[in-house]
């Protein structure tokens, strides 16, 4: 037991120093450390404003990504009637909202947060935020158990469901292949009203802000993308609220590695506490059965020398009894034989005197 | 009671509980050959918003939290001295093994490539995310209650020595399958803590892990006083004295213990409601079915229970143990399904495709077979001759 004991302990330990090593590497968990991004990371400008709902820059992701033809053409604008979402082959939409009687046109694609709900929420690590903004899935180790999809706020990663054995997840990838060329992401060159545009994130932020400077009538007080959920790289101005046109406005500001660092802390710290607290358990219970068991002891041990002493005492007043009685009993019998003795003595006296008496008669 | 002599009792009596159990375990191999050979679509209502069904509702989320009869029975017994329950704790742990095996198994349904379910483990691990905690501990505690159920099946096969090692590590077995499930049981809670903006506010809360935790103790509690009623009714020729001597006990003890950890569990549900002040939601749809869930399957149950020990009524707490195993699949469906996704036009919602509860009802099935043939051989309602007086 002891050596197991040991043995335990040390792999205890093993796991334990590995975790603190693993977790140095990659997140700051505590303290007021702040992430603010990777340096000049890029993203892309989305105004919504200057949308015209053309379909072009599905079109061109759908060709760059080299994904299967849709059943309706690219140019059959029908398709905006209904709210659409992206798909196993479909990276991004365009969906069209009616408001005050003019129609507004929104993309929609993975936004490529800067704190990645996905990247956070994958236990094997499948996804990665790349210096440059893009974040990547690797189907190489996907296990398909689509927790990403559950996390991410933007419902936007999608799962090849039709798949029996090789199903993937799928999303925009901001074009990582084609920028690493040094070309545009694809809805990005092709966008034929520059209502997109490709560039640092920080110089992004700038040019929405000067546009909304500018024409304060025309936008909202508001870069959708800035700070939400942590902030993402692609980046929004609009002239309408954002909440009427499917954007969500109640995600908040926190990044999702912040929405789950609270329990993923009180792990190593149960890990540590509780063999104490149940050991301490274990032992008190323990100590408790071996105290009321010698006092079980001791009182029936006591029990006994109370019953033994008592006995003592009786046959010690028995004896004394005993040898009174004795000692009355033969003084009784002293008493008696004394006075047989004299009763004898008197009677031979008498006879004697008697006898002497008929002696005396008969001498005469 | 029977000696455990015979080695293997395969006895396929035409009853009509095994008829069902054969049919539906038909009915789940021919889906199996659908779901490896057509994907999910074939076979679920899954789609790009609701990636998550009844296979993580009821199979990992109820499957887990009604396995938790393992540890908090062993805890009982070993760790906080209540050795009148020991006859308790083989019957608990075999069900807590079954129900994780199954759950790993119903998870190989569920992902795209269950080859790789160890990748997280063995290959790359990330570490940030609360699902590798799940898969992590519900690894390790699989071994551990493999390694707990050991001693059962070396008696049967005749291993005593072996048999005799495994028994010297029990404390320290224990101990650690508290630990791991403390971790995974409210880690399970805690996968949803990355989703405020999808999980309705009344079931999301910083607390779910704690409720989660909290949850799983009268959960198993109460799964085991139900199992045992059902045992008894279908298993009472293997009990032996001492199991029958002690059930009662065992129901008593664990009915009170369970009826005190609900009243502390409802006491936390309403802190977290007034900590977010979520009070206004009470007066929706969302906040009824909140209020039935929480008056109907915690409240209610909890006071029936007290009742129930006051009066020293078995059948009554029985009946409890099965109100209250509700309110846990009741809980979970609703935090994995109905109150998951509540902004989604009704269109867009997930409903389960009969051939998703029918591989559900298969998995159930295979523990059902698994338990009766396990408990009919080996010593677990009662105690094997050679080992009497031994603990």
């Amino acid at each position: 037991m002891g050596i197991s004991r040991r043995k335990f302990l040390g792999w205890f330990g093993g796991g334990l120093s590995a975790t603190a090593v693993s977790t140095a590497n990659n997140v700051i968990a505590g303290s007021n450390h702040h992430f603010k991004g990777h340096p000049d990371t890029m993203g892309i400008l989305h105004d919504i404003n200057r949308c015209i709902g053309c379909r072009k820059c599905e079109e061109a992701c759908n060709k760059v990504n080299e994904l299967p033809k849709p059943e309706k053409p690219f140019d059959d604008l029908s398709v905006l009637d209904q709210k659409r979402r992206t798909h196993a082959d479909v990276y991004t939409v365009v969906n069209q909202f009616k408001v005050d009687n003019k129609n507004v046109y929104v993309k929609k694609q993975c936004n490529h947060c800067m704190e990645p709900a996905c990247a956070s929420a994958c236990f094997v690590k499948a996804f990665k935020k790349m210096p440059n903004g893009s974040v990547l899935y690797d189907e190489s180790v996907c296990v398909g158990c689509r927790y990403c999809m559950i996390a991410c706020p933007f419902n936007i990663p999608a799962y090849d469901y039709d798949s029996a054995l090789s199903p993937k997840v799928t999303k925009c990838t901001l074009c990582y292949p084609r920028v690493k060329e040094g070309l545009l992401p694809g809805c990005v060159e092709i966008c034929p009203k520059e209502a997109l545009i490709y560039g640092k994130r920080n110089e992004l932020i700038k040019i929405a802000r000067q546009r909304i400077n500018k024409h304060p009538n025309q936008y909202i007080d508001h870069i959708y993308g800035e700070h939400e959920m942590g902030g993402t790289s692609w980046l929004y101005i609009s002239g309408i609220p954002f909440s009427e046109i499917g954007m969500r406005e109640d995600l908040g500001l926190k990044s999702a590695p912040e929405l789950t660092s609270g329990p993923l802390s009180a792990v190593p710290i149960v890990v540590g506490l509780w063999p104490v607290l149940l050991t301490g358990i274990y032992a008190i219970s323990k100590r408790k059965d071996k105290v009321a068991e010698e006092e079980k002891q001791e009182a029936v041990e006591a029990t006994q020398k109370d019953a033994d002493e008592k006995l003592q005492k009786e046959i010690a007043k028995l004896k004394q009894q005993a040898s009174k009685e004795k000692e009355t009993a033969v003084k009784r019998e002293v008493e008696k034989a004394l006075e047989q003795a004299a009763k004898e003595a008197k009677q031979k006296s008498e006879e004697k005197a008697a006898d002497a008496a008929s002696e005396k008669k008969e001498d005469e | 009671m029977e000696q455990p002599t015979s080695r293997i009792s395969l006895k396929p009596a035409m009853t009509p509980f095994n008829i069902i159990l054969g049919i539906i375990l038909t009915i789940g191999f021919v889906l199996t050959i659908i779901r490896f050979t057509s994907g999910l679509s074939a076979v679920t209502n899954l789609d790009d918003n609701n990636p998550w069904g009844i296979w993580i509702g009821f199979d990992l989320l109820c499957g887990v939290a009604l396995a938790a009869g393992g540890y908090t029975t062993s805890a009982a017994c070993y760790l906080f001295g209540l050795k009148r329950y020991h006859s308790a704790v083989r019957p608990a742990i075999l069900t807590a093994f079954l129900g994780y095996a199954l759950v790993v198994l119903a998870l190989h349904y569920d992902v795209g490539r269950p080859w790789r379910l160890p990748y997280p483990i063995f290959w790359q691990q990330g570490t940030t995310s609360l699902l590798f905690e799940v898969g992590l501990c519900v690894f390790l505690y699989l071994t551990v209650l493999l390694i707990e159920f050991t001693p059962a099946a070396f008696e049967w096969l005749g291993f005593s020595k072996l048999r005799d090692i495994i028994v010297k590590l029990t404390i320290m077995l224990t101990i650690f399958g508290v630990v791991l499930s403390t971790l995974h049981q409210s880690s399970l809670g805690a996968l949803y803590t990355i989703v405020p903006s999808k999980l309705h506010p009344l079931w999301y809360s910083g607390y779910l892990p704690v409720y989660f935790f909290v949850s799983s103790i009268f959960a198993g509690l109460s799964m085991v006083i139900f199992e045992g009623s059902l045992a008894h009714k279908f298993l009472h020729h293997k009990m032996d004295e001492t199991h029958l001597k002690e059930s009662k006990g065992v129901v008593l003890g664990f009915g009170k213990a369970a009826s005190f950890i609900m009243a502390g569990y409802l006491s936390i549900k309403v802190i977290g409601l007034a900590i977010d002040n979520n009070w206004h939601y009470l007066f929706t749809g969302y906040g009824a079915w909140y209020l039935f869930e929480l008056i109907g399957f915690v409240a209610l149950p909890s006071f029936v229970y007290a009742i129930g020990v006051r009066e020293k009524n078995i059948r009554l707490i029985q009946w409890t143990a099965a109100w209250t195993v509700l309110g846990i699949v009741l809980n979970r469906f609703n935090i994995s399904l109905i109150a998951f996704n509540w902004q989604l036009p009704s269109s867009q919602r997930y409903f389960p495709c009969w051939m998703e509860i029918c591989v559900s009802l298969f998995i159930v099935a295979i523990g059902i077979v698994v338990y009766r043939f396990i408990t009919s051989n080996m010593p677990i309602l009662y105690e094997h001759p050679n080992y009497r007086n031994d603990h």
